[in-house]
Protein backbone atom coordinates (compact mmCIF):
# COMPACT_ATOMS: atom_id res chain seq x y z
CA UNK A 1 0.00 0.00 0.00
CA UNK A 2 1.36 3.39 -0.96
CA UNK A 3 0.91 5.68 2.02
CA UNK A 4 1.68 8.82 0.02
CA UNK A 5 -1.21 8.28 -2.40
CA UNK A 6 -4.11 10.67 -2.04
CA UNK A 7 -6.87 8.93 -0.14
CA UNK A 8 -9.78 8.05 -2.39
CA UNK A 9 -13.36 8.07 -1.07
CA UNK A 10 -13.24 4.26 -1.16
CA UNK A 11 -10.35 4.28 1.31
CA UNK A 12 -12.71 5.56 4.00
CA UNK A 13 -14.94 2.99 5.64
CA UNK A 14 -18.52 3.42 4.49
CA UNK A 15 -20.84 4.99 7.05
CA UNK A 16 -23.65 2.88 8.50
CA UNK A 17 -26.11 5.34 6.93
CA UNK A 18 -24.85 4.31 3.50
CA UNK A 19 -25.53 0.65 4.27
CA UNK A 20 -28.97 1.65 5.49
CA UNK A 21 -29.59 3.67 2.30
CA UNK A 22 -28.60 0.58 0.30
CA UNK A 23 -31.71 -1.21 1.62
CA UNK A 24 -34.04 1.38 -0.04
CA UNK A 25 -35.90 2.27 3.19
CA UNK A 26 -38.76 4.04 1.40
CA UNK A 27 -39.61 1.01 -0.72
CA UNK A 28 -39.29 -1.08 2.42
CA UNK A 29 -42.12 0.82 4.15
CA UNK A 30 -44.59 -0.49 1.55
CA UNK A 31 -43.05 -3.96 1.76
CA UNK A 32 -43.40 -4.02 5.56
CA UNK A 33 -46.94 -2.69 5.40
CA UNK A 34 -48.22 -5.20 2.83
CA UNK A 35 -46.32 -8.06 4.51
CA UNK A 36 -47.85 -7.14 7.87
CA UNK A 37 -51.31 -6.90 6.29
CA UNK A 38 -50.93 -10.37 4.76
CA UNK A 39 -49.95 -11.65 8.18
CA UNK A 40 -52.83 -9.94 10.00
CA UNK A 41 -55.46 -10.87 7.40
CA UNK A 42 -54.58 -14.58 7.34
CA UNK A 43 -56.85 -16.98 9.18
CA UNK A 44 -55.16 -18.61 12.14
CA UNK A 45 -52.84 -17.50 14.86
CA UNK A 46 -49.16 -16.73 15.08
CA UNK A 47 -47.24 -15.91 18.26
CA UNK A 48 -46.63 -12.13 18.26
CA UNK A 49 -42.85 -12.63 18.56
CA UNK A 50 -42.84 -14.98 15.56
CA UNK A 51 -45.13 -12.63 13.64
CA UNK A 52 -42.73 -9.78 14.33
CA UNK A 53 -39.83 -11.99 13.24
CA UNK A 54 -41.62 -12.88 10.01
CA UNK A 55 -42.17 -9.20 9.12
CA UNK A 56 -38.58 -8.39 10.11
CA UNK A 57 -37.33 -11.17 7.81
CA UNK A 58 -39.49 -9.90 4.93
CA UNK A 59 -37.98 -6.42 5.46
CA UNK A 60 -34.42 -7.81 5.70
CA UNK A 61 -34.93 -9.87 2.54
CA UNK A 62 -36.23 -6.81 0.67
CA UNK A 63 -33.25 -4.79 1.95
CA UNK A 64 -30.78 -7.47 0.90
CA UNK A 65 -32.35 -7.71 -2.56
CA UNK A 66 -32.24 -3.90 -2.88
CA UNK A 67 -28.54 -3.90 -1.96
CA UNK A 68 -27.84 -6.57 -4.59
CA UNK A 69 -29.84 -4.54 -7.12
CA UNK A 70 -27.65 -1.49 -6.48
CA UNK A 71 -24.47 -3.57 -6.55
CA UNK A 72 -25.41 -4.77 -10.03
CA UNK A 73 -26.73 -1.43 -11.33
CA UNK A 74 -24.06 0.90 -9.91
CA UNK A 75 -22.97 1.98 -13.39
CA UNK A 76 -26.55 2.60 -14.55
CA UNK A 77 -27.37 4.51 -11.36
CA UNK A 78 -24.37 6.78 -11.94
CA UNK A 79 -25.87 7.80 -15.29
CA UNK A 80 -29.31 8.81 -14.00
CA UNK A 81 -30.14 11.97 -12.06
CA UNK A 82 -32.61 10.22 -9.72
CA UNK A 83 -30.10 7.57 -8.62
CA UNK A 84 -26.73 9.29 -8.99
CA UNK A 85 -26.72 10.25 -5.29
CA UNK A 86 -26.82 6.63 -4.10
CA UNK A 87 -23.83 5.38 -2.05
CA UNK A 88 -22.21 3.36 -4.86
CA UNK A 89 -22.30 5.93 -7.69
CA UNK A 90 -21.05 8.51 -5.20
CA UNK A 91 -18.06 6.33 -4.31
CA UNK A 92 -18.98 6.30 -0.62
CA UNK A 93 -18.83 2.50 -0.61
CA UNK A 94 -17.04 -0.21 -2.56
CA UNK A 95 -19.07 -2.51 -4.81
CA UNK A 96 -17.86 -5.64 -3.06
CA UNK A 97 -19.02 -4.22 0.30
CA UNK A 98 -22.50 -3.67 -1.18
CA UNK A 99 -22.57 -7.18 -2.66
CA UNK A 100 -21.43 -8.85 0.56
CA UNK A 101 -23.90 -6.81 2.61
CA UNK A 102 -26.73 -7.82 0.24
CA UNK A 103 -25.81 -11.50 0.32
CA UNK A 104 -25.42 -11.52 4.13
CA UNK A 105 -28.72 -9.73 4.70
CA UNK A 106 -30.57 -12.00 2.26
CA UNK A 107 -29.08 -15.20 3.71
CA UNK A 108 -29.80 -14.08 7.28
CA UNK A 109 -33.41 -13.22 6.45
CA UNK A 110 -34.08 -16.64 4.89
CA UNK A 111 -32.25 -18.52 7.65
CA UNK A 112 -34.02 -16.74 10.49
CA UNK A 113 -37.42 -17.09 8.77
CA UNK A 114 -36.83 -20.84 8.39
CA UNK A 115 -35.71 -21.37 11.97
CA UNK A 116 -38.25 -19.09 13.65
CA UNK A 117 -41.35 -19.49 11.48
CA UNK A 118 -41.15 -22.34 8.97
CA UNK A 119 -39.31 -23.31 5.83
CA UNK A 120 -42.22 -22.81 3.39
CA UNK A 121 -42.29 -19.08 4.21
CA UNK A 122 -38.47 -19.06 4.08
CA UNK A 123 -38.49 -20.75 0.66
CA UNK A 124 -40.91 -18.19 -0.80
CA UNK A 125 -38.79 -15.41 0.73
CA UNK A 126 -35.67 -16.90 -0.91
CA UNK A 127 -37.55 -17.18 -4.21
CA UNK A 128 -38.62 -13.52 -3.99
CA UNK A 129 -35.02 -12.37 -3.40
CA UNK A 130 -33.70 -14.42 -6.34
CA UNK A 131 -36.62 -13.19 -8.45
CA UNK A 132 -35.81 -9.52 -7.78
CA UNK A 133 -32.02 -9.61 -7.67
CA UNK A 134 -31.37 -12.12 -10.46
CA UNK A 135 -34.39 -12.70 -12.72
CA UNK A 136 -35.51 -9.05 -12.70
CA UNK A 137 -32.39 -6.94 -12.11
CA UNK A 138 -29.75 -8.96 -13.91
CA UNK A 139 -31.73 -10.78 -16.57
CA UNK A 140 -34.98 -9.16 -17.74
CA UNK A 141 -34.90 -5.47 -16.75
CA UNK A 142 -32.28 -4.55 -19.37
CA UNK A 143 -33.91 -6.78 -22.01
CA UNK A 144 -37.64 -6.12 -22.23
CA UNK A 145 -40.07 -3.17 -21.98
CA UNK A 146 -42.24 -5.53 -19.92
CA UNK A 147 -39.66 -5.10 -17.12
CA UNK A 148 -42.07 -3.19 -14.91
CA UNK A 149 -44.67 -5.95 -15.21
CA UNK A 150 -42.04 -8.49 -14.23
CA UNK A 151 -40.63 -6.26 -11.48
CA UNK A 152 -44.14 -5.95 -10.06
CA UNK A 153 -43.92 -9.65 -9.24
CA UNK A 154 -41.08 -8.93 -6.83
CA UNK A 155 -43.11 -6.31 -4.97
CA UNK A 156 -46.08 -8.68 -4.83
CA UNK A 157 -44.39 -11.30 -2.64
CA UNK A 158 -44.60 -9.66 0.85
CA UNK A 159 -48.33 -10.21 1.57
CA UNK A 160 -48.05 -13.76 0.24
CA UNK A 161 -45.12 -14.47 2.58
CA UNK A 162 -46.88 -12.79 5.52
CA UNK A 163 -50.01 -14.88 4.94
CA UNK A 164 -48.12 -18.16 4.50
CA UNK A 165 -46.10 -17.43 7.67
CA UNK A 166 -49.40 -17.75 9.59
CA UNK A 167 -51.19 -20.53 7.72
CA UNK A 168 -48.27 -22.70 6.58
CA UNK A 169 -49.87 -23.41 3.22
CA UNK A 170 -50.55 -21.63 -0.06
CA UNK A 171 -54.23 -21.10 -0.88
CA UNK A 172 -56.19 -18.88 -3.28
CA UNK A 173 -56.33 -15.85 -0.97
CA UNK A 174 -52.57 -15.19 -0.62
CA UNK A 175 -52.18 -15.77 -4.37
CA UNK A 176 -54.90 -13.16 -4.98
CA UNK A 177 -53.06 -10.65 -2.77
CA UNK A 178 -50.00 -11.36 -4.90
CA UNK A 179 -52.07 -10.82 -8.04
CA UNK A 180 -53.45 -7.49 -6.81
CA UNK A 181 -49.99 -5.93 -6.32
CA UNK A 182 -48.75 -7.57 -9.51
CA UNK A 183 -51.50 -5.92 -11.57
CA UNK A 184 -51.29 -2.64 -9.61
CA UNK A 185 -47.59 -2.05 -10.31
CA UNK A 186 -47.63 -1.30 -14.08
CA UNK A 187 -50.27 1.49 -14.00
CA UNK A 188 -48.65 2.88 -10.83
CA UNK A 189 -45.20 3.03 -12.34
CA UNK A 190 -46.14 4.02 -15.89
CA UNK A 191 -48.21 6.95 -14.58
CA UNK A 192 -44.98 8.14 -12.93
CA UNK A 193 -42.95 7.40 -16.04
CA UNK A 194 -45.26 9.61 -18.12
CA UNK A 195 -44.60 12.76 -16.09
CA UNK A 196 -41.08 12.22 -14.80
CA UNK A 197 -38.47 12.70 -17.46
CA UNK A 198 -36.36 9.72 -16.52
CA UNK A 199 -33.12 9.05 -18.27
CA UNK A 200 -33.64 5.31 -18.61
CA UNK A 201 -33.15 5.60 -22.35
CA UNK A 202 -29.73 7.13 -21.76
CA UNK A 203 -28.51 4.11 -19.83
CA UNK A 204 -30.15 1.58 -22.15
CA UNK A 205 -33.05 0.36 -19.99
CA UNK A 206 -36.10 -0.22 -22.25
CA UNK A 207 -38.95 1.50 -20.36
CA UNK A 208 -42.42 1.25 -21.89
CA UNK A 209 -43.05 4.97 -22.68
CA UNK A 210 -39.69 5.13 -24.45
CA UNK A 211 -40.02 1.87 -26.40
CA UNK A 212 -43.72 1.63 -27.21
CA UNK A 213 -44.56 5.33 -27.09
CA UNK A 214 -46.76 7.44 -24.89
CA UNK A 215 -50.04 6.45 -26.56
CA UNK A 216 -49.50 2.71 -26.08
CA UNK A 217 -48.43 3.28 -22.47
CA UNK A 218 -51.62 5.23 -21.73
CA UNK A 219 -53.79 2.46 -23.20
CA UNK A 220 -51.94 -0.17 -21.18
CA UNK A 221 -52.47 1.82 -17.97
CA UNK A 222 -56.19 1.69 -18.66
CA UNK A 223 -56.12 -2.03 -19.50
CA UNK A 224 -54.32 -2.81 -16.23
CA UNK A 225 -56.75 -0.60 -14.29
CA UNK A 226 -59.64 -2.71 -15.63
CA UNK A 227 -57.90 -5.95 -14.67
CA UNK A 228 -57.04 -4.49 -11.25
CA UNK A 229 -60.69 -3.60 -10.71
CA UNK A 230 -61.72 -7.20 -11.37
CA UNK A 231 -58.86 -8.90 -9.53
CA UNK A 232 -59.31 -6.76 -6.41
CA UNK A 233 -62.94 -7.92 -6.15
CA UNK A 234 -62.21 -11.65 -6.48
CA UNK A 235 -61.32 -12.13 -2.77
CA UNK A 236 -64.86 -10.97 -1.93
CA UNK A 237 -66.55 -12.99 -4.71
CA UNK A 238 -64.94 -16.24 -3.60
CA UNK A 239 -65.92 -15.55 0.01
CA UNK A 240 -62.36 -15.02 1.22
CA UNK A 241 -63.33 -11.69 2.78
CA UNK A 242 -66.43 -9.96 4.08
CA UNK A 243 -68.38 -6.92 2.94
CA UNK A 244 -65.99 -4.39 4.52
CA UNK A 245 -63.25 -5.38 2.11
CA UNK A 246 -65.71 -5.90 -0.76
CA UNK A 247 -67.25 -2.43 -0.54
CA UNK A 248 -63.85 -0.80 0.04
CA UNK A 249 -62.38 -2.62 -2.98
CA UNK A 250 -65.35 -1.64 -5.13
CA UNK A 251 -65.01 2.04 -4.19
CA UNK A 252 -61.19 2.21 -4.22
CA UNK A 253 -60.74 0.27 -7.48
CA UNK A 254 -63.65 2.11 -9.08
CA UNK A 255 -61.93 5.42 -8.34
CA UNK A 256 -58.64 4.01 -9.64
CA UNK A 257 -60.37 3.07 -12.89
CA UNK A 258 -62.11 6.46 -13.10
CA UNK A 259 -58.80 8.32 -12.59
CA UNK A 260 -57.12 6.20 -15.26
CA UNK A 261 -59.69 7.19 -17.91
CA UNK A 262 -58.42 10.78 -18.44
CA UNK A 263 -54.87 9.42 -18.45
CA UNK A 264 -55.74 6.81 -21.07
CA UNK A 265 -57.55 9.02 -23.55
CA UNK A 266 -55.49 12.18 -23.77
CA UNK A 267 -52.25 13.26 -25.27
CA UNK A 268 -49.75 15.45 -23.54
CA UNK A 269 -49.21 18.80 -25.16
CA UNK A 270 -46.02 20.82 -25.14
CA UNK A 271 -45.41 22.24 -21.64
CA UNK A 272 -48.14 19.90 -20.37
CA UNK A 273 -48.52 19.97 -16.59
CA UNK A 274 -49.53 16.28 -16.61
CA UNK A 275 -52.17 16.77 -13.92
CA UNK A 276 -54.19 13.54 -14.57
CA UNK A 277 -51.00 11.45 -14.53
CA UNK A 278 -49.77 13.00 -11.27
CA UNK A 279 -53.21 12.52 -9.73
CA UNK A 280 -53.34 8.85 -10.73
CA UNK A 281 -49.83 8.22 -9.41
CA UNK A 282 -50.50 9.91 -6.06
CA UNK A 283 -53.78 8.04 -5.72
CA UNK A 284 -52.20 4.70 -6.64
CA UNK A 285 -49.99 4.78 -3.53
CA UNK A 286 -52.92 5.72 -1.28
CA UNK A 287 -54.98 3.01 -3.01
CA UNK A 288 -52.66 0.17 -2.08
CA UNK A 289 -52.40 1.28 1.55
CA UNK A 290 -56.17 1.72 1.83
CA UNK A 291 -57.03 -1.58 0.13
CA UNK A 292 -54.75 -3.62 2.38
CA UNK A 293 -55.90 -1.71 5.45
CA UNK A 294 -59.49 -2.60 4.47
CA UNK A 295 -58.47 -6.25 4.13
CA UNK A 296 -57.10 -6.25 7.68
CA UNK A 297 -60.05 -4.30 9.07
CA UNK A 298 -62.40 -6.81 7.43
CA UNK A 299 -60.57 -9.68 9.07
CA UNK A 300 -60.33 -8.09 12.52
CA UNK A 301 -63.94 -6.93 12.62
CA UNK A 302 -65.82 -9.62 10.68
CA UNK A 303 -63.47 -12.58 10.73
CA UNK A 304 -62.06 -14.72 13.49
CA UNK A 305 -59.19 -12.33 14.03
CA UNK A 306 -58.12 -10.43 17.11
CA UNK A 307 -61.58 -9.44 18.26
CA UNK A 308 -63.27 -12.79 17.86
CA UNK B 1 -3.99 11.16 5.58
CA UNK B 2 -4.60 14.63 6.98
CA UNK B 3 -5.82 15.02 10.58
CA UNK B 4 -9.31 15.93 9.27
CA UNK B 5 -9.46 12.80 7.15
CA UNK B 6 -8.23 10.69 10.02
CA UNK B 7 -10.96 12.21 12.18
CA UNK B 8 -13.58 11.32 9.52
CA UNK B 9 -12.16 7.83 9.21
CA UNK B 10 -12.39 7.24 12.94
CA UNK B 11 -15.89 8.70 13.15
CA UNK B 12 -17.17 6.52 10.31
CA UNK B 13 -15.56 3.41 11.82
CA UNK B 14 -16.90 4.13 15.27
CA UNK B 15 -20.40 4.77 13.92
CA UNK B 16 -20.36 1.46 12.08
CA UNK B 17 -19.12 -0.42 15.12
CA UNK B 18 -21.77 1.10 17.38
CA UNK B 19 -24.58 0.25 14.92
CA UNK B 20 -23.20 -3.26 14.37
CA UNK B 21 -23.07 -3.74 18.15
CA UNK B 22 -26.68 -2.60 18.53
CA UNK B 23 -27.78 -4.93 15.71
CA UNK B 24 -26.01 -7.86 17.36
CA UNK B 25 -27.59 -7.11 20.75
CA UNK B 26 -30.93 -6.86 18.95
CA UNK B 27 -30.46 -10.30 17.41
CA UNK B 28 -29.47 -11.80 20.77
CA UNK B 29 -32.71 -10.48 22.29
CA UNK B 30 -34.71 -11.61 19.24
CA UNK B 31 -33.30 -15.14 19.30
CA UNK B 32 -33.98 -15.38 23.03
CA UNK B 33 -37.58 -14.28 22.44
CA UNK B 34 -37.97 -16.68 19.49
CA UNK B 35 -36.69 -19.56 21.62
CA UNK B 36 -39.14 -18.79 24.42
CA UNK B 37 -42.00 -18.44 21.91
CA UNK B 38 -41.17 -21.74 20.17
CA UNK B 39 -40.75 -23.62 23.45
CA UNK B 40 -44.04 -22.19 24.70
CA UNK B 41 -45.82 -23.30 21.50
Amino acid sequence: MNSTAAPTPQALPAEWRDFFALTKPRVMSLVVFTGLCGLLAAPGHIHPVLGFTAVLCIAMGAGGAAALNQWWEADLDAGMKRTAQRPLPQGRMTRTDARDFGVALSAASVGIMGLAVHWLAASILALSIVYYAVIYTIWLKPRTPQNIVIGGGAGAFPPLIGWVAVTGDITAMPLLLFAIIFVWTPPHFWALALFVQTDYAKVGIPMMPVVAGERATRRQIFAYAIVLFLVSLVPWWIGGTGAIYGIAALALSGLFLALSVPVAFRRSAVEDRMRPEKRLFAYSVLYLFALFAALVADRLILGQGLFA
Amino acid sequence: MTPEEEERFKRARKGRNVVLGLVLVGFVVLFYAITIARLGG
